[in-house]
């Protein structure tokens, strides 16, 4: 056994994040880590890693007691971490990046011809003189990768590394970490996409509430099953229920729409039209002008005429309240601070959106009766768990706090609702029921805009497919019409027509 | 070693506390301070504390103090809004001399008519110049992206000179040979803003901080402006979720502080100062910026804390009279003050914890 985890338990005031979890990782084998949001995967691996120390417990490394101080010991100890958040200088080359985090000082010559050595070994293409503001988010977790592989690591942590990759750049890592474990180092993968563990790895442990649930082998265990140890119950999909598509809701013509910030990015050519009760799925991978494409539905950035139509009217030169009153919702990503202010209230933060359509405001005076009880309606209906809705928005978890955004929109029966992300940082159970309230809200005849990077999710609950890729969007294709293949294609930038497989690589 | 760690929700108990604890704290380091100068630190505190509102000259301080507090009150109320939404209004006692000027101008115009109309007219041409000058850095921070707080502190040493060029030159009483300053507005019957009632020092400025406080209450608990500007400050791309017109917000947040300010200079010098001299600028501008902050940028804290604040400028030349205290004492008294009460003000949304060295969280 390379690393043996015997007892560990950490606690932090009012939860304990790791209850005496004990398990091995056999030298060269691919280990997934499972388990929702809370469930101390995070504080698992930063014990490891040596950012966490553990209050109880002791870690074995090849038989001998392991207690790293800090990641330094780790790393020196063979333990090395690739975060879900890079870090890196985008001004930087790849080369100079590396030496940076490298604690032996090496000369930038050596250093470049060792990381086109391992990159070649492993197969992750990487050019070391490249700056790494140009390189797509792949290629930097390529940096990061190499970075911990110059360090000949016998654990190679990762933390839910393919949640910025298309699936085409998922393969490339794949094979590079099958590579990896040949070669005889251990690779502890920290995820919740269920299907990649069962194609990776070769065991599984479950983590629910900081304790060990299970143990199993994925390849040998359905994603339902392992889906539902996760979360400790059964799990529910969405009931598509049959629906009527009606006439064209959001009609959105979108041609170089210039970025707001310095670091958005641009809408170049961005068409499409959803009718009521249709669900249209946007996919894409982060940073290609999701949160531009919310913004231009919201009206928080207005665009020029006839860019955005509701119904038959034209709103593109309107603001988010002018908007909401016509019928169009939103709701996006950043649910602290941007869908929610943190350190309001529920019903204040009813007041946000619901103003108008809810009918809280009367002569400019706020009805503080009506919004607390239209807190509660929202609270009651989407199964919010909090203390009530004079609770501030900071307090609620992330999943219960995304219930209560999503609830409040739907309550106001919106014509038309975008929402960037729905589930993003969402325990499964609160995943599932915010994408039933979605399809419920098509049932219901609104028009639904989803724009995720779970595809997963966009399967599930979308009529149609469409991609963004670099301010672009792809013609639609009906969901049911595709396969992952296409998706990753279209996610690529290939757009609609047929491809040629060397436009993969 | 101790360590502060955010609190899931700010604690209400201490957004209560922590001026208190900071008035405290500002005693026994107020009293340290005066202690090391020479002086008896109890007699000191007595003098600015005690003996304003129960010596044996108390009828004469009573009266100063609501002098002192309106101003503060009135101009705090107004920067507390726009403090509230992250619009930062610092340059308060420059629209406080330019609502003064233009009040007392706008007055002097119909010098020596006879009008019970030439107050309210006075009163709403101080807004108006307050506002005017406000307009400036408002209009430059959501034109041009300038830093309001900048562009408001600089005006307020234009202000100044424009007050001194005043004094000595425009708005100079003609019939005073040689002597700078304006005409008394305070003894011309039209334009005098005179004590309401007798030995309280209650002048119209003292109402018209009781209503700004009363209004501005309303605004933040009630109204939708209001909400608005709670929500600006708690967390801006929410509020422009919400559809908060930012640049609308900000003008309106300069409007009312910068009218406020204008109005507190046009009572002041129609009332107490009497008439528009060199040094008719008073700090009470910047003084008031501290005044909203240990009112926790709450209407009635700050009502509470103008008169606090006017204790202590009462208390302080009180004891620079009676004890020799040096002047300067008295304001790093009264800057302590902001200085705990922003220290501790961390409590509110952090508690300190003991954790063993070594530990990484």
């Amino acid at each position: 056994m390379l690393l043996s985890i015997e007892g560990l338990t950490k606690r932090y005031p009012g939860v304990v994040a790791n209850d005496d979890v004990s398990f091995q990782i056999a030298a060269g084998s691919l280990h997934a880590l499972l388990g929702e949001n809370g469930a101390g995967k995070s504080t698992l691996v930063k014990a490891v890693y040596g950012l966490v120390r553990p209050d109880e417990g002791r870690m074995l490394l090849d038989g001998e007691p392991y207690a790293p101080d800090d990641p330094r010991a780790a790393r020196a100890a063979g333990v090395t971490m690739v975060f879900q958040h890079f870090s890196l200088f985008d001004a930087l080359t790849v080369a100079e990046n590396v030496g940076l985090g490298m604690t032996e000082r090496v000369r930038q010559r050596d250093l470049s011809e060792r990381i086109r050595t391992v990159s070649r070994d492993y197969g992750l293409p990487l050019d070391p003189d490249a700056r790494v503001g140009d390189l797509s988010a792949g290629e930097r977790q390529r940096v990061e990768i190499v970075r911990c592989l110059l360090q000949d690591p016998r654990l190679l942590i990762m933390d839910e590394p393919t949640s910025v990759l298309t699936p085409q750049e998922a393969q490339i890592l794949f094979a590079t970490l099958r590579k990896l474990s040949a070669h005889g180092t251990a690779v502890l993968y920290i995820s919740h996409k269920l299907d990649e563990i069962r194609a990776l790895c070769s065991r599984a442990t479950i983590l629910r509430g900081g304790r060990l649930v299970d143990e199993c082998d994925p390849r040998t265990t359905s994603s339902r099953e392992l889906a539902e140890r996760m979360v400790g119950g059964t799990l529910a999909t969405p009931q598509l229920r049959k629906r009527d598509v009606g006439a064209t809701a959001l009609a959105v013509d979108v041609l170089d729409q210039p970025p707001a910030s310095p670091f958005g990015v641009a809408l170049r050519a961005v068409s499409f039209e959803v009718r009521a009760g249709e669900v249209l799925g946007v996919g894409g991978v982060a940073g290609n002008g999701q949160d531009e494409l919310l913004s231009i539905l919201s009206g928080e950035v207005r665009s020029r005429i006839g860019c955005v139509r509701l119904g038959d009217r034209d709103v593109s030169r309107l603001g988010p309240t002018a908007r909401r009153t016509l019928g169009l919702s939103t709701a996006p990503e950043e649910r602290l601070g941007h869908a929610a202010a943190p350190d309001m209230t529920l019903t204040e933060n009813t007041i946000v959106t619901g103003a108008r359509r809810m009918g809280l405001v009367r002569g400019g005076l706020i009805d503080w009766k009506r919004a607390a009880i239209a807190a509660a309606g929202v609270i009651r209906s989407f199964d919010v768990r909090t203390s009530g809705p004079h609770a501030a928005a900071r307090s609620l978890s992330g999943g219960n706090l995304q219930k209560f955004v999503v609830g409040r929109e739907i309550a106001q029966k919106p014509d038309v609702f975008a929402v960037n992300q729905p589930t993003w940082g969402v325990d499964a159970a609160a995943a599932a029921a915010i994408r039933q309230a979605l399809v419920d809200l098509a049932a219901q005849g609104t028009a639904v805009v989803v724009i995720s990077q779970d595809l997963d999710e966009l399967l599930e609950v979308s009529d149609r497919f469409v991609a963004l890729n670099e301010g672009r969007l792809s013609d639609p294709v009906p969901t049911a019409e595709l396969t992952v293949e296409r998706i990753g294609l279209m996610l690529g930038g290939a757009a609609g027509g047929p491809m040629p497989e060397a436009a993969v690589a | 070693m101790i360590v502060l760690e955010r609190r899931p929700a700010p604690s209400t108990a201490w957004q209560g506390l922590s001026p208190v604890l900071a008035v405290a704290l500002t005693l026994v380091a107020g009293g340290l301070m005066f202690a090391a100068l020479g002086n008896d630190p109890f007699a000191a505190l007595r003098a600015i504390f005690w003996d304003p509102l129960f010596g044996e000259f108390a009828f004469f301080f009573r009266g100063q103090l609501l002098i002192k507090a309106a101003p503060l009150i009135l101009i705090a109320v107004g920067l507390a809004l726009g403090f509230r939404a992250g619009v930062w209004n610092i340059g308060a006692e420059g629209q406080y001399i330019v609502g003064a000027l233009a009040g007392a101008a706008a007055g002097l115009a119909f010098y020596p008519a006879d009008s019970r109309l030439i107050l309210p007219m006075m009163i709403a041409a101080g807004a108006a110049g307050g506002i005017a000058w406000a307009m400036i850095p408002a209009l430059l921070r959501v034109r041009f992206g300038t830093n309001e707080i900048l562009v408001s502190l600089m005006l307020v040493y234009v202000a100044e000179n424009l007050l001194a060029s005043a004094a000595v030159g425009w708005l100079r009483n003609p019939d005073a040979v040689g002597f700078p300053g304006s005409r008394d507005l305070s003894r011309w019957g039209s334009s005098a803003n005179p004590e309401l009632i007798a030995g309280t020092g209650a002048h119209w400025g003292v109402a018209a901080a009781l209503f700004a406080v009363v209004a501005a209450h309303v605004l933040l608990t009630r109204h939708i402006t209001g909400f608005h500007i709670r929500l600006t400050g708690a967390a801006p791309r929410a509020a422009a979720f919400a559809g908060v017109n930012g640049g609308r917000l900000i003008v309106f947040c300069f409007a009312v502080s910068g009218g406020l300010a204008g109005m507190a200079g046009l009572f002041e010098v129609t009332g107490p100062a009497g008439q528009i001299s060199i040094d008719f600028a008073s700090g009470y501008g910047f003084t008031a910026i501290i005044v909203a902050f240990l009112g926790r940028l709450h209407p009635i804290g700050i009502l509470l804390a103008g008169l606090l604040m006017a204790l202590t400028y009462v208390g302080g030349d009180n004891a620079a009279t009676s004890l020799g205290l040096p002047v300067a004492a008295i304001s790093a008294f009264q800057g302590m003050l902001l200085f705990f009460l922003l220290a501790v003000d961390v409590l509110t949304h952090f508690r300190l914890r003991w954790r063993p060295r070594g530990v990484a969280a």
